[in-house]
């Protein structure tokens, strides 16, 4: 029994942990330091590519621009769009915020109203066959036609805004939440019921945790589409906002202005997936370490 | 002899699947087990063990028969069984103290209390430091005994363990037999294990009980009178060979039938 006792896991790389700092911990070994710089070499190695891409085509755009003369009207070379951009970096900030503002509201709604779905879903089978057709319906409608009739509506306040973004994030998140219900299959419900557990305490202790990671995957692609979801909507009709200012810049033939607050929205968008991750990191850490320790081994 | 721990009287069950066609699985399964005694059950695979082991535990309701524990009807009751599956279903986002308290704080324990508990139980599962580690970290023989002493923590009187070594390789099954040989020597637990481990069935146990070819119905129960401690030479003394040999032909006969209605059924 002793040599069971005393088994542990062989450390992943010889001679990086010496018995003694081994013998002073409780748990397993530490990961040994050359880890760590696997993980920092395989960051650039995933955020060094797209850039050096990015670059290179910009440089190319800027070349072609001058090369060929074209008016900036049609195509402003880009360091035209980074100069005019930032001599209205004021204007465009205040702009961000209030697609920023429109962005969050809509997605919070969003997932409050995509969790009371697949929740209710997920305990009925009655409300899954009643509610899916309608929810998959709800995808069919075309965003382009039914923004505009929002905003007469609703009017050009907030609301209308929150309504598209939230018609565009909440299915995938539903899905994403109701497969991820699902990833507890028969055996695990049974041996929770084998210890007693009624269904919502199959839920609390079972399903919902096993749902976390299909949820920040569906939350992911979902907040993409809520930042375009709110520059569409504020591009039919709008106070504040970088949908109605770029709709203005357009009809102004400012191309610049209109590519400076694309290049805006990207930056959002991408810093918002980014936040994802880091989220997802916080709230489940036992999620990202076991994929970590399963594409290790 | 006094009353049964376990009575399994006429069991039967069959499957609907749908367009007007049924599994028979169980047939009029009947067995009892002694309070304290640790039963092996074997037979061809797909017989119908796990859904016989989801009757007794009260996962599934018999079409007929019934289950007794200390004589009384026990059909449908959940309560006197701790279920160990098949899977070790080990939650990745619990830490292994946390996966052996689940039981516990399912039934309303209180975690900390829940998890004092679980930790009582480390040492004699070999399992000491790893309490905080999560089960990715864990070998399969680790896994399984986190599994095991998961069904144990609860304290119930009864432990059903569905083949709870059968995904490992065989030099971490013998170890794990060996282990658990001496853990029950302590605790002398009732427990019924399914197996298709036919060593594993006559190095454990007290009795091995043949089943079927699907519907299972009790084909052989033989008793293993085997000296307890064992020790792992045992394994190739006569009086194990010959159990083993008994076994093998019943269980082969089976095995065949099952394959053969398997292959009935794909042409
Ligand atoms: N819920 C179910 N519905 C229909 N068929 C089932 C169900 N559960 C098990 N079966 C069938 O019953 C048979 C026995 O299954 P099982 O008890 O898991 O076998 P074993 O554990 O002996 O391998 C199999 O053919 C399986 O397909
Ligand atoms: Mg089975």
């Amino acid at each position: 029994m002793t040599s069971l006792e005393n088994r542990k896991p062989a450390p992943p790389a010889a001679g990086a942990v010496t018995p003694a700092v081994r013998a002073t911990r409780s748990g397993p070994p530490s990961k040994p330091a050359k880890k760590k710089r696997t993980r920092r070499g395989s960051f650039w190695g995933s955020v060094l590519p797209p850039i050096v891409i990015v670059a290179l085509l910009v440089v190319i755009w800027e070349v072609g621009v001058s090369v060929t003369g074209v008016r900036p009207q049609v195509l402003p070379a880009p360091s035209r769009v980074v100069v005019e951009g930032l001599e209205r970096a004021d204007i465009i900030w205040g702009h961000t915020l209030s697609t920023l503002q429109v962005t969050l509201i809509g997605f919070a709604f969003s997932l409050i109203v995509a969790w009371i779905i697949a929740i209710a879903i997920d305990f009925s089978g009655v409300l899954r066959r009643g509610l899916m057709p309608l929810l998959v319906a709800s995808q069919t409608i075309p965003i382009i036609a039914i923004a505009p009739l929002m905003i007469i509506w609703f009017g050009f306040g907030l609301l209308p805004k929150i309504l598209v973004v939230a018609l565009v994030t909440f299915f995938p998140i539903v899905v994403g939440l109701i497969e991820g219900f699902n990833k507890a299959d028969r055996e695990t419900s049974n041996l929770l019921r084998s210890m007693g557990a009624g269904r919502w305490k199959e839920f609390t202790f079972v399903r919902l945790p096993s749902a976390m990671p299909s949820f920040f995957t569906a939350l992911r692609i979902s907040i993409t589409y809520a930042v375009v979801g709110a520059i569409f909507a504020e591009y039919v009709g709008a106070q504040s906002g970088l949908g109605i200012f770029m709709s203005t810049q357009k009809n102004a033939f400012r191309t610049d202005l209109v590519l400076a607050a694309v290049a805006v929205t990207a930056v959002l968008s991408i810093t918002l997936y980014l936040l994802t991750f880091v989220i997802e990191r916080l709230v489940i850490p036992w999620s990202f370490k076991e994929r970590k320790a399963r594409g290790d081994r | 002899m006094s009353t049964p721990k376990i009575q399994l009287v006429g069991l039967q069950k069959e499957f609907d699947l749908g367009g007007g066609e049924s599994r028979h699985v169980v047939d009029d399964v009947s067995f009892s087990v002694q309070p304290g005694e640790f039963v092996a059950v074997i037979g061809p695979s797909g017989c119908g063990k796990s859904t016989m082991f989801n009757i007794i535990a009260g996962l599934e309701l018999p079409d007929a028969g019934e289950v007794r524990v200390d004589g009384q009807n026990a059909v449908g009751q959940r309560e006197h069984f701790a279920y160990m599956p098949q899977k070790d279903l080990l939650f990745p986002w619990r830490t292994i103290v946390e996966n052996g308290a689940l039981g516990l704080e399912v039934q309303g324990m209180p975690k900390k209390k829940a998890l004092e508990r679980s930790k009582q139980f480390f040492h004699t599962f070999g399992l000491a430091g790893y309490e905080n580690s999560h089960p990715y970290e864990l070998s399969g023989g680790m896994r399984q005994r986190a599994a095991l002493l998961r069904t144990v923590v609860q304290g119930r009187e009864i432990l059903l363990l569905d083949e709870p070594f059968g995904a490992l390789d065989s030099l971490t099954r013998i170890e794990m037999q060996n282990w658990l040989q001496g853990v029950w020597s302590e605790y002398s637990w009732t427990a019924v294990m399914i197996t298709h481990d036919i060593r594993e069935a006559v190095y454990l146990s007290d009795r091995v009980i043949v089943l079927t070819a699907r519907p299972a119905s009790v084909r052989l129960e033989l008793e293993i009178e085997l000296p307890r401690p064992r020790e792992l030479s045992l394994v190739t003394s006569p009086e194990f060979v010959a159990y083993e040999e008994q076994l093998i032909e019943v269980l082969h006969e089976e095995s065949r039938k099952a394959f053969a209605q398997q292959n009935g059924a794909h042409s």
